[in-house]
C-alpha cells in the first residue's frame, strides 16, 4: 500500500472568465488511513477527488500514488472511486455481475469460471447475495446499489479508495449500514481512503485525519479528534457549531453576530487575502483592525501553524464551547 | 416494446406495418402483370367496376399500380433511412473517439448542417448525385444523417455524463469498449424509435422527390411518381392522385405511430385507469387533544392515486392539530408520505390524486369543501409555503421582486408600485442585503440560501399564521441551514406564526420544533414533544441511527434492517412489523391505533407500554 | 452562481455585446460554409457539368466555349475567388437555359415565395401556440383523456401528411370538386388561400404538439406549485408563469421546424404552379441549370440562417438566463 499525495494541485475550468475550483491544494492520504474531506458544496472537494482519477483536468501540480505521478500509471490504476448518486452509478443495461467483472483487471483472473467466482466473492464481501450477479440494477434499492458500486471499486484491486458523498442520497436507516460496511472493508483490506462528505458527523465517524476545504483551498487539516475538539480555523468552528444535533439549540453559538447572515463568497471572484474573511466572525467584518486578513493570504505560511490552519489569527481563538462538547462525547 | 404493443394505438400501427410489409413482398409477385397491362379502350378513365380507381393516361389500372408500387416506395425509404442512421451514428459517436480538435470540427459541421431543413439538403445532394433512383436514395439518406448525428451526440453525451461511465473509465475500460458496451446500448432504444419515425419521414421526402420528377424515373414508379402523374389528370380522375397520396400518408403514419408509441409520447399512458371505488380506510387514531381555537385541525387525512391496478394510498389516515405559534416537525424517511401530507393540508394536491379527510380546517374554515374562490384570499395571505428545491421554486423568467409583489397585488389589492415597495421591505425583513437591488434581479442571480429566504419573504407578504416548510434546508449547506432555521424561528417568535417543518433529519426537527410527528408508510406512528422519550420502536431506531458529533466512533452504527413497504403493498398489520425488534404475532395481524399515552404524547404500537 | 450580482448595473450591456459578437460570428461562419458548399456543389458533380447540361449530342466547340464562359477551366482556387467576388457584387452567374443573370431570376421569383411563406408563418404561430397551451391546460395531469386522444391523433395525422399531399387533397376538394378556389397560379387573393393552408397545416400541428408538451412540462415545474401556493388565479398561473417559460422552450425546437417551412414552399409551389423560387429549383435541377440551382440553394440557405439568427436573438431577449447559459 502506498500514500496518495496531492502536490499543490490546481483545477481550473473555462477560459478568461473561468473558475479555479481547486487552488494549489496539498493533501496526503497516508497508507492504510482514512482522510475525511469536508466542506460546503462548491468548495472543490469533489473536483479534487475527480482530479485524482483523471476525471477533472489538473492544470497545475501533481497527484502522486506511491511517489509516481498518476498520469504515468498504467490505464488500470490501483485507485478506485465510488460516486454519490446510486441511480446513475450503475449501467442500467448491464447485470450487476458484468459491471463488477468489467472492473477486474485483465490477466489477473483468466477464464470465465475464475471471474465468476471473483464476482461472487466480491458480492459476498459487501454483504449481498452472490445470486444477485445476474440481476439488472433496476430492482435494487439505493443502499444495495451503493454496495454493488463498492464491490465494483474493490474488483479493481485498489490501494486507494475514493468515496465521494456515497451516503448523502440515502435514508438515515440505510446510511448506517453502508458506513459500517465501508469501515469494516477499509480495516479488513488495509485500504487508504479519501472520504468526502458535507456531513461532519459522517466524516468524524470514519476518519483518522480530517481536512476542511473552503472555496478551493484546504483551510485546516489534522488528526480527526484534534481537529474536532480543538479546531484552529474559524470556518471549522463554524461548521462544528452549525452541525445539527438533537442536543443543542439553534441559538447556542453567537446569536445574531454581524456574520450570522453572510453569504458564501462567489467562487468566480474569490476575496483577496483570506478567502474566509467575508464571513469570518473573528475577521475584519467584526474587528476593523484586522486589515491583515484583506491583504495577506494565510495559506502561504499555513504549514507553520497547528493543523496547517489557513488563518492569521488561528492560535488565539480556540473555542471553549466546542472543546467542552467534544469532551462530553460518550 | 411489448408493453407498447398492448395499447390500442400500438397494436394498430403494428398491424398496419405488418400489412404494408406483406404488400411490399407480395404485391409485385401477384399483380405485376395487371399493373402493366395497357387497356387502350380505357385511357384516363375515372373509377369503374373494371378499374376501381380508374386508369392512367396509358389505360393502366391505378389500383394495381398503387399496390405494386408499395415495394419500391417502402424499400427506398428503408434504404435511405439505413444510410442516414449509419452515417449519422458514425458522425455522432466519432467525436467521443477522435482527438479533441478533430472532434470539435465534426461537431461544428453537424451543428451547421442540422440547422438546414431536410428537403434543402436533399435538393443539394441530388444535384451532386444526379437525378434518378440511386441519386435520390443517397440524397435522402445523407440529408437524414445530420439529424441523427445530433441525436446520437446529445444522447451519448447525456449517457457519458453518468457516473457509471466515469466508473468504467476509472477501472481502465478503453474508449471503444466504453462506446460499445456502455454508451451504445443505452442510446439504442431512442435511436431505434427515431429511426422508425425517420423511415416515415424519408418515405414522405422520397415521394416528394419523385413527385418533383427528381426521384424515381420511368418506367419505374413509386407512389410519388404516381401522384405526380395523377395530378396532371386531376380534373378527369382525382382518384389517381389521391390514392397514392393516401398510401403515402397511411404508411408514413404507420411508421410514425409505431415509433411514437414505443417512445411513450402517446398511448403508453392510456392504460385504463382504475374505476374501482376508492377504498375507505377508517380512522385509526385517537383525537389528539381538545381542539378549540386550534389553527389547523386534521382528522383522518388520506391521499389516494388511481393506478391501473387499483388505488395507491400513500397517505393513509393522518390526524393532528396545530395551535397558533406552535412549531411542529414532521419526520420520516423518503416515501413516508410526509411531503404529500404538507401539500394536502394546503390544498395543493392536484387531480388525479384524491384528498379526503374526516375533518380538515384551517383558521376555522373547511379547506376541502369551501370553494376555491372563497378560500383564495385566506390561504394566499395566511398560509405560506417553502419548498425543498430553491433552484426550481422560483419562476426563472420573472424578477424576484415581482414574484413577491404579485401576492399583495392579488390578495391585498395594492397597486404595483406599493406592492413592490412592500416586497423590498419583506426582503429586508428576511435579511437579504441590498434588498432594493436584489428585488430587481432574477432567481438565477440568487444563491440557494438567499432564494429560500426570499421564499420565506414571499410568505411574509401577507400575514402568515402558518408556514409549511417542506425540507427547506435539504439542498443547503449546514451553515446556511442554520441561518435559515434561525430565520424561521425568529419569524415565529416575532409574529406568533405556527410552523410545520417537514424533514428527514430528526436532529433538525428536534432543534427547531417543540413537537414532532413521526411518519411511517403513510401514517403517523408517534406524536410526541421533542423533549420526551420516544416510545415507538421506529422513532427510537431513527433516533439511534442518526449520526451526530457525539456518536461513539468505536461502536458500529445502529441500523434499521429492511426497507419500508411500497405504498401499494402495505401489509394488513403494523407496517413496521417486518423491521421491528419487538414484533409479535399481533403486530402482523392487526394495525395498531394511534393512542394517547399522556396529554401530549400519542403512539401507534401494541408494545408502547413497555418492552424496550 | 451570482456572477452578475457583482457586475455593476452600468456594465449590464456588456454580456449583450459579447452575445451579439458571438452570435454574429457564428452567422458569418455558417454563411461562409454555406457559400463554400454551394460552390463545391458544382465541383462535386461527377463528370463534366456542362456536358451533362448540354447533352451528349452537343458539339464539342459549344461545350468548350461554354466551359470557358463559365470559367470552369481555371484552377479551382481561382474559380472560388471569382465566385466569392461575384457574390459580393451581386453577381450569381448566368442561367444556362435562359441566358438571364441568376440574380434577375431570383429577384423576379423571390417575392412570390415570400408572399406564400410569410402569411403561412403567421398562420402557424397564430393557430399553434393558443391551441397548444389550451390543450395542455385541459389535459394536464391526465385529465380529459378524450380531448387528449383527439388532439394527439389529429395532430399526428396532420403532421404525417406532407405539404404537397395536403395541397393535392385541397386542390381535389376545393378547386376541382367545389370550384371555390383556382387550381393553380398566382392570381388574386383567392389564389393564396389553398397554398397558404397547405403550407401551414403540417407545421401548425407539429408546433401545437410541441407547445402542448412543453407547456405540460412547464406545468410540472416547482415554480408553478409556488405560483399556486400564492393562490394566484388560474389565468395568472398559466399566462404569467407557464407561458413565458413554455415559449422559450418551444422556440428552440419550433425554430428548427419553421425553417422547414422554407423548404415546404418548394413542393407546394410545384403543386400550384406558383411562380416562386420553388418551382424554379425543381425545373433547374431537371434541366441541369447548375448556376441557377446554386443561386436558389444559396437564397434558401440564407433564409434559414436568418430564421435561426432571429430565434436566437428572441431567446436571448425572452430568457434572462440565456446570455449566461451560452458560456
Amino acid at each position: 500500500m502506498s500514500d496518495l499525495v496531492f502536490d499543490s494541485v490546481s483545477v481550473r475550468y473555462g477560459g478568461r472568465r473561468g473558475l479555479t475550483a481547486v487552488d494549489h491544494v496539498g493533501l496526503t492520504v497516508p497508507a492504510g488511513q482514512v482522510v475525511g474531506l469536508v466542506g460546503e458544496s462548491g468548495s472543490g472537494k469533489s473536483t479534487l477527488a475527480r482530479a485524482a482519477v483523471g476525471l477533472s483536468p489538473v492544470s497545475a501540480g501533481r497527484v502522486l500514488l506511491g511517489g509516481v505521478d498518476v498520469r504515468e500509471l498504467p490505464r488500470r490504476r490501483p485507485l478506485q472511486m465510488v460516486f454519490q448518486d446510486p441511480y446513475s452509478s450503475l449501467d442500467p443495461r448491464m447485470s450487476v455481475g458484468e459491471s463488477i467483472a468489467e472492473a477486474i483487471p485483465r490477466g489477473v483472473l483468466p477464464g470465465r469460471g475464475a471471474r465468476r467466482d471473483e464476482v461472487a466473492r466480491l458480492l459476498d464481501l459487501v454483504n449481498l447475495d452472490p445470486d444477485r450477479a445476474g440481476h439488472l440494477p433496476g430492482g435494487l434499492s439505493g443502499g444495495q446499489r451503493q454496495r454493488v458500486a463498492l464491490a465494483r471499486a474493490l474488483a479493481g484491486r485498489p490501494e486507494v479508495l475514493i468515496a465521494d458523498e456515497i451516503t448523502s442520497a440515502l435514508d438515515v436507516s440505510v446510511q448506517g449500514a453502508v458506513l459500517n460496511l465501508v469501515r469494516s472493508l477499509q480495516r479488513r483490506l488495509g485500504l487508504s481512503m479519501l472520504f468526502i462528505s458535507h456531513n461532519l458527523a459522517v466524516v468524524r465517524y470514519l476518519s483518522d485525519i480530517v481536512a476542511v476545504m473552503y472555496l478551493g483551498r484546504i483551510v485546516e487539516v489534522g488528526p480527526a479528534e484534534q481537529v474536532l475538539t480543538e479546531p484552529q480555523h474559524p470556518y471549522t468552528r463554524d461548521l462544528l457549531a452549525a452541525a445539527p444535533s438533537a442536543h443543542t439549540s439553534l441559538f447556542d453559538t453567537g446569536v445574531d453576530t454581524a456574520t450570522a447572515d453572510t453569504e458564501p463568497a462567489d467562487p468566480h471572484h474569490p476575496p483577496s487575502g483570506c478567502r474566509y474573511r467575508t464571513r469570518c466572525p473573528v475577521g475584519p467584518l467584526v474587528r476593523a483592525d484586522r486589515e491583515l486578513c484583506r491583504q495577506a493570504d494565510p495559506t502561504e505560511d499555513a504549514a507553520h501553524r497547528r493543523h496547517s490552519a489557513a488563518c492569521h489569527f488561528a492560535e488565539n481563538h480556540s473555542h471553549q464551547s466546542v472543546i467542552s462538547r467534544g469532551a462530553s462525547a460518550s | 416494446m411489448a408493453k407498447a404493443l398492448r395499447t390500442p394505438v400500438g397494436a394498430f400501427s403494428a398491424a398496419l406495418l405488418a400489412l404494408v410489409l406483406a404488400l411490399a413482398v407480395l404485391a409485385p409477385i401477384l399483380w405485376h402483370g395487371n399493373a402493366f397491362e395497357v387497356d387502350t379502350e380505357a385511357i384516363g378513365q375515372g373509377p369503374s367496376a373494371a378499374h376501381w380507381l380508374g386508369t392512367d393516361n396509358l389505360g393502366r389500372d391505378v389500383l394495381f399500380r398503387v399496390l405494386v408500387a408499395t415495394r419500391l416506395s417502402v424499400l427506398l425509404a428503408v434504404l435511405a433511412t439505413a444510410i442516414g442512421v449509419v452515417t449519422g451514428l458514425v458522425l455522432g459517436t466519432l467525436p467521443s473517439l477522435l482527438p479533441r480538435s478533430a472532434a470539435r470540427l465534426v461537431t461544428a459541421a453537424v451543428n451547421i448542417a442540422v440547422a438546414f431543413p431536410g428537403l434543402l439538403l436533399v435538393l443539394f445532394f441530388s444535384v451532386i448525385f444526379g437525378v434518378g433512383t440511386h441519386g435520390a436514395v443517397l440524397a435522402v439518406g445523407f440529408a437524414l444523417a445530420p439529424a441523427f448525428a445530433r441525436l446520437a451526440q446529445t444522447l451519448s453525451a447525456s449517457v457519458a455524463g453518468q457516473d457509471f461511465v466515469s466508473a468504467a473509465r476509472i477501472s481502465g475500460v478503453g474508449r471503444i469498449r466504453l462506446l460499445v458496451r456502455h454508451i451504445l446500448p443505452n442510446i439504442g432504444e431512442p435511436l431505434v424509435v427515431n429511426a422508425t419515425i425517420g423511415a416515415g419521414a424519408s418515405l414522405l421526402t422520397f415521394s416528394g422527390l419523385s413527385f418533383l420528377g427528381i426521384g424515381v424515373q420511368a418506367p419505374d414508379y413509386d407512389w410519388g411518381r404516381l401522384l405526380g402523374e395523377g395530378l396532371n389528370g386531376i380534373y378527369v380522375n382525382p382518384a389517381a392522385a389521391l390514392a397514392p397520396g393516401a398510401a403515402v400518408v397511411l404508411v408514413g403514419l404507420a411508421f410514425n405511430l409505431a415509433g411514437e408509441t414505443v417512445a411513450g409520447v402517446i398511448g403508453v399512458r392510456t392504460g385504463s385507469r382504475t374505476s374501482a371505488p376508492r377504498p375507505h380506510i377508517p380512522a385509526r387514531e385517537e383525537v389528539a387533544e381538545d381542539r378549540d381555537g386550534a389553527l389547523l385541525v386534521v382528522e383522518n387525512l388520506q391521499v389516494a392515486f388511481p393506478r391501473p391496478s387499483g388505488w395507491t394510498v400513500p397517505v393513509r389516515g393522518v390526524g393532528f392539530t396545530v395551535r397558533a405559534g406552535e412549531a411542529i416537525g414532521v419526520v420520516g424517511e423518503s416515501g413516508s408520505g410526509k411531503s404529500l401530507t404538507g401539500l394536502a393540508v394546503s390544498r395543493l394536491v392536484e387531480s388525479p390524486a384524491v384528498v379526503t379527510a374526516d375533518r380538515l380546517e384551517f383558521a376555522g374554515k373547511p379547506v376541502l369543501t369551501t370553494p376555491e374562490r372563497e378560500l383564495r384570499g385566506l390561504l394566499g395571505t395566511s398560509l405560506a409555503m417553502v419548498f425543498q428545491d430553491p433552484m426550481t421554486s422560483f419562476n426563472p423568467t420573472r424578477r424576484i421582486g415581482h414574484q413577491l409583489a404579485e401576492v399583495s397585488e392579488q390578495h391585498q389589492g395594492l397597486p404595483r408600485a406599493k406592492a413592490l415597495a412592500r416586497a423590498v421591505d419583506r426582503l429586508r425583513a428576511v435579511r437579504i442585503p441590498a434588498a432594493e437591488r436584489r428585488a430587481r434581479q432574477y432567481p438565477h442571480e440568487f444563491s440557494g440560501g438567499m432564494r429560500q429566504r426570499a421564499m420565506i419573504g414571499m410568505g411574509l407578504m401577507g400575514d402568515p399564521r402558518l408556514i409549511i416548510a417542506d425540507e427547506p434546508t435539504t439542498a443547503l449547506d449546514v451553515t446556511v441551514q442554520r441561518q435559515l432555521l434561525r430565520l424561521l424561528a425568529r419569524t415565529r417568535a416575532e409574529r406568533d406564526t405556527a410552523i410545520i417543518l417537514i424533514s428527514h433529519d430528526i436532529a433538525v426537527v428536534s432543534q427547531t420544533c417543540e413537537r414532532m410527528l413521526v411518519m411511517y408508510a403513510g401514517r403517523i406512528v408517534e406524536d410526541l414533544p421533542s423533549a420526551a422519550t420516544p416510545r415507538h420502536p421506529y422513532t427510537r431506531a431513527l433516533l439511534a441511527a442518526s449520526l451526530d458529533l457525539e456518536t461513539d466512533r468505536d461502536a458500529p452504527l445502529v441500523v434499521i434492517p429492511g426497507r419500508p413497504p411500497e405504498p401499494d403493498r402495505v401489509p394488513d398489520g403494523c407496517a413496521f412489523a417486518d423491521r421491528c425488534p419487538v414484533v409479535t404475532d399481533r403486530c402482523r395481524r392487526e394495525d395498531p391505533v394511534l393512542e394517547r399515552v399522556d396529554a401530549t404524547h400519542r403512539v401507534a404500537c401494541w408494545h408502547k407500554g413497555g418492552a424496550a | 452562481m451570482t456572477t452578475s450580482a457583482i457586475v455593476a448595473p452600468g456594465l449590464r450591456s456588456s454580456p449583450w455585446l459579447s452575445f451579439a459578437w458571438r452570435r454574429l460570428g457564428r452567422f458569418a461562419v455558417s454563411l461562409w460554409v454555406l457559400v463554400t458548399m454551394a460552390f463545391l456543389m458544382i465541383q462535386l458533380i461527377p463528370g463534366d457539368p456542362v456536358r451533362a447540361a448540354l447533352g451528349l449530342t452537343a458539339p464539342v466547340e459549344l461545350v468548350t466555349a461554354r466551359r470557358a464562359a463559365l470559367g470552369l477551366d481555371d484552377p479551382i482556387w481561382l474559380q472560388y475567388v471569382h465566385y466569392l467576388g461575384g457574390l459580393v457584387t451581386g453577381d450569381f452567374g448566368t442561367s444556362m437555359t435562359s441566358g438571364l443573370p441568376v440574380s434577375d431570376v431570383i429577384g423576379d421569383r423571390l417575392p412570390a415565395t415570400l408572399q406564400l411563406a410569410l402569411p403561412a408563418f403567421a398562420v402557424v404561430i397564430a393557430v399553434a401556440i393558443p391551441l397548444g397551451v389550451l390543450f395542455a391546460v385541459l389535459t394536464r395531469g391526465g385529465r380529459r383523456r378524450g380531448a387528449e386522444l383527439a388532439f394527439t391523433s389529429t395532430s399526428v395525422l396532420l403532421a404525417a401528411i406532407p405539404e404537397f399531399l395536403v395541397a393535392v387533397a385541397l386542390v381535389a376538394l376545393f378547386a376541382v370538386r367545389l370550384g371555390w378556389f383556382p387550381v393553380a397560379g398566382s392570381d388574386g387573393p383567392s389564389s393564396f388561400v389553398l397554398p397558404v393552408v397547405a403550407l401551414a397545416l403540417g407545421p401548425a400541428s407539429v408546433l401545437a404538439r410541441i407547445v402542448r408538451v412543453e407547456t405540460l412540462s412547464v406545468l410540472g415545474n416547482d415554480f408553478i406549485r409556488t405560483a399556486r401556493a400564492k393562490r394566484l388565479p388560474a389565468r395568472l398561473v398559466y399566462f404569467r408563469h407557464a407561458l413565458p417559460n413554455a415559449v422559450t422552450a418551444t422556440l428552440t425546437m419550433g425554430g428548427l421546424m419553421l425553417t422547414g417551412m422554407v423548404a415546404g414552399t418548394v413542393l407546394v409551389e410545384n403543386v400550384f404552379a406558383w411562380p416562386g423560387l420553388g418551382s424554379s429549383i425543381a425545373q433547374s435541377i431537371l434541366q441541369k441549370d447548375y448556376p441557377l440551382v446554386q443561386g436558389i440553394v444559396l437564397v434558401y440557405g440564407i433564409g434559414v440562417l436568418l430564421v435561426n439568427l432571429a430565434v436566437d436573438v428572441l431567446l436571448a431577449v425572452l430568457d434572462p438566463r440565456s446570455t449566461i447559459r451560452e458560456n
